[in-house]
């Protein structure tokens, strides 16, 4: 076990030595979002009874920021790795496929935990927040920082540039957090795009994990934590299938 | 007694380069062993493999009797390996990176001896820097010092001392021999054929992805180099008996190759009969780099 202690070790050293670019931009730019959209939605947007929508936005930017920050932890760290030849320091040593997967994985929730309390405890200065159940919360945000970070292993093992990276950051990644009603509540698309959305699995990430708060979700929690949780074990699973072959790492 | 690298023969495609052909070695336990070959032999791709950073297309590898891909766990834990690329990570120091690659291998206190590797690679007051801040010479024993944090019974080094300054090269063999008397298995790469000739038992040449000659030392330099005399003569001319020997003229030098010392008496004899003089005599013994160059030109 030393192995995978010290990879997740280096791994949460990394990104706290960079903790400016790490930890406190993320935190500045989502608190820019929550200025800037509560003050102009606040007084025009209920989503439920009872709650204004500097409320309801906060914990959408919340998971947004642990998403966007465990994907961003795994892939920059291995894309990096990959990228400078550094790959051959974790791939000499006896270091099992799993204990890889498990410190890559365990950094990125613990920066994206960081981040997204962070995002949580500033933004209390804006409005006050239930917490209606701390459990559906902690579920919701572990799953969606493991799933974020498996996906951030799978790109950087598959791209070949840092600009394959970027692709997949800008062309999927953020779309995908942008278009999970972060912003609104799904029921107030029009049906095409609220059919669409129940593909997005974030959806689910952000829905259960605004239950936590407010014990009301577009989906039923059971349900999304179910979803959520087949979609972790799917992405583990082929991430850890992928480091196993040695895919584009042992060619 | 397990050999210490046992390839088998290996074969590696990289798309439609046959990169290896059929690569077979086996070095013993306490060898110190010379891997040599021009570029892109294939000298790197066979340690990559050997590593388990690259993968067979055909054949098997062990270190130390475990096969590197079935039992890489403990294949790896008794190798080290120099990569030959100068790889470095810009966000941590050396000692950092001397700490974590203890980890990887499963050692939580290993400070003392990365104080030995540090001192004994003249790092000591480098240890605190951070890597990125290192000249290049300064990055190769950085990686030399990554690769022995786990004191490995069987160590290869690939090309450790390109760009090292003459000084701390003799401090690293010094090292890195008396690491080979204490019984580990040594095998290097470089293309300074007189280290190699200084410090290695045995020779592998590579050419080709094929290992073309494979042999002592001592017995390559025997077999394939000959002693080369260089004469000046008064007159200056080479008698008709000598004129099968003669390897080239140049600016009044007769080049003669000979078998070996001893052939120098026939010469010489030959010479006196003939009522010439010897102005000026040169003999220069073979070296490894003569035989690498007679063995690569045969095998073309
Ligand atoms: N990843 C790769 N993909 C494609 N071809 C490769 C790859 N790695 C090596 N090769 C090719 O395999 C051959 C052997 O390369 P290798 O690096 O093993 O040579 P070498 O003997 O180490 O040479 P040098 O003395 O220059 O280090 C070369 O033709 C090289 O271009
Ligand atoms: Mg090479």
């Amino acid at each position: 076990m030393t192995g995978l202690w010290t990879l997740f070790y280096k791994e949460l050293l990394r990104f706290w030595k960079v903790s400016l670019q790490t930890i406190l931009s993320p935190l500045v730019s989502t608190l820019l979002y929550l200025l800037i959209f509560s003050h102009v939605l606040e007084a025009h947007v209920q989503v439920y009874p009872g709650v204004g929508y500097t409320a309801f936005l906060i914990p959408g930017l919340v998971m947004m920021a642990m998403l966007q920050n465990a994907f961003a932890n795994s892939s920059s760290s291995l894309i990096q790795s990959k990228m400078n030849g550094n790959i051959v320091f974790l791939l000499l040593p006896p270091l099992a496929y799993w204990e890889f997967f498990t410190a890559y994985i365990a950094a990125a929730v613990v920066r994206g935990l960081m981040v997204g309390a962070g995002v949580g405890l500033v933004s209390l200065w804006f409005t006050a927040l239930p917490l209606a159940h701390p459990l559906w919360m902690a579920l919701f945000a572990l799953a969606g920082c493991v799933m974020l970070g498996a996906i951030g292993i799978i790109t950087a093992l598959w791209a070949s540039s840092y600009d394959q990276m970027a692709a997949v950051q800008n062309f999927l990644i953020m779309p995908l957090t942008f278009l999970s009603g972060v912003f609104y509540s799904i029921h107030s698309l029009p049906p095409f795009w609220q059919a669409l959305s129940r593909y997005n699995p974030i959806f689910y990430l952000i829905d259960g994990f605004r239950y936590g708060f407010f014990g009301a979700s577009d989906v039923s929690p059971l349900l999304g934590l179910s979803i959520v949780g087949v979609c972790c074990l799917a992405l583990s699973l082929a991430t850890l299938a992928l480091l196993k072959s040695g895919y584009k790492l042992r060619n | 007694m397990t050999p210490a690298i046992e390839i088998r023969e290996v074969h590696k495609r990289f798309g439609s380069l046959h990169a290896l052909r059929g690569v077979n070695l086996t070095v013993e336990q306490g060898e110190f062993f010379a891997l040599l070959g021009p570029n892109g032999a294939g000298k790197t791709t066979l340690i990559n493999i050997l590593a388990g950073l690259a993968r067979v297309t055909q054949g098997h590898c062990a270190v130390l009797g475990h096969d590197v891909v079935t039992d890489y766990r403990n294949a790896r834990s008794v190798l080290g390996v120099v990569p030959q690329e100068l790889v470095y990570d810009a966000f941590f120091t050396v000692r950092e990176m001397l700490r974590f690659q203890s980890g990887y291998f499963g050692l939580k206190k290993n400070d003392a001896w990365i104080d030995e590797l540090l001192h004994n690679l003249g790092l000591t007051d480098k240890a605190d820097i951070y890597t990125r801040l290192l000249s290049g010479g300064m990055k190769r024993r950085v990686l030399v010092a990554q690769a022995l944090v786990h004191k490995p019974p069987v160590i290869v080094l690939d090309e450790p001392t390109a760009g090292v300054d003459v000084e701390l090269r003799q401090n690293l063999w010094e090292f890195i021999r008396r690491l080979n008397r204490d019984g580990h298995t040594i095998v290097l790469t470089t293309h300074y054929l007189e280290e190699a000739e200084a410090l290695c038992n045995r020779v592998a040449m590579l050419k080709q992805g094929q290992v073309i000659a494979l042999d002592t030392t001592r017995n390559l330099l025997s077999a394939h180099a000959a002693t080369q005399v260089r004469l000046r003569l008064n007159p200056s001319q080479l008698p008709d008996a000598l004129q099968p020997l003669l390897a080239g003229e140049e600016a009044g030098w007769f080049r003669l190759t000979l078998n070996d010392c001893a052939a120098l008496e026939g010469v010489l004899a030959s010479l006196r009969k003939a009522n010439v003089a010897v102005a000026d005599l040169e003999v220069s013994k073979p070296d490894l780099e003569d035989v690498f160059l007679r063995i690569m030109g045969k095998a073309a």
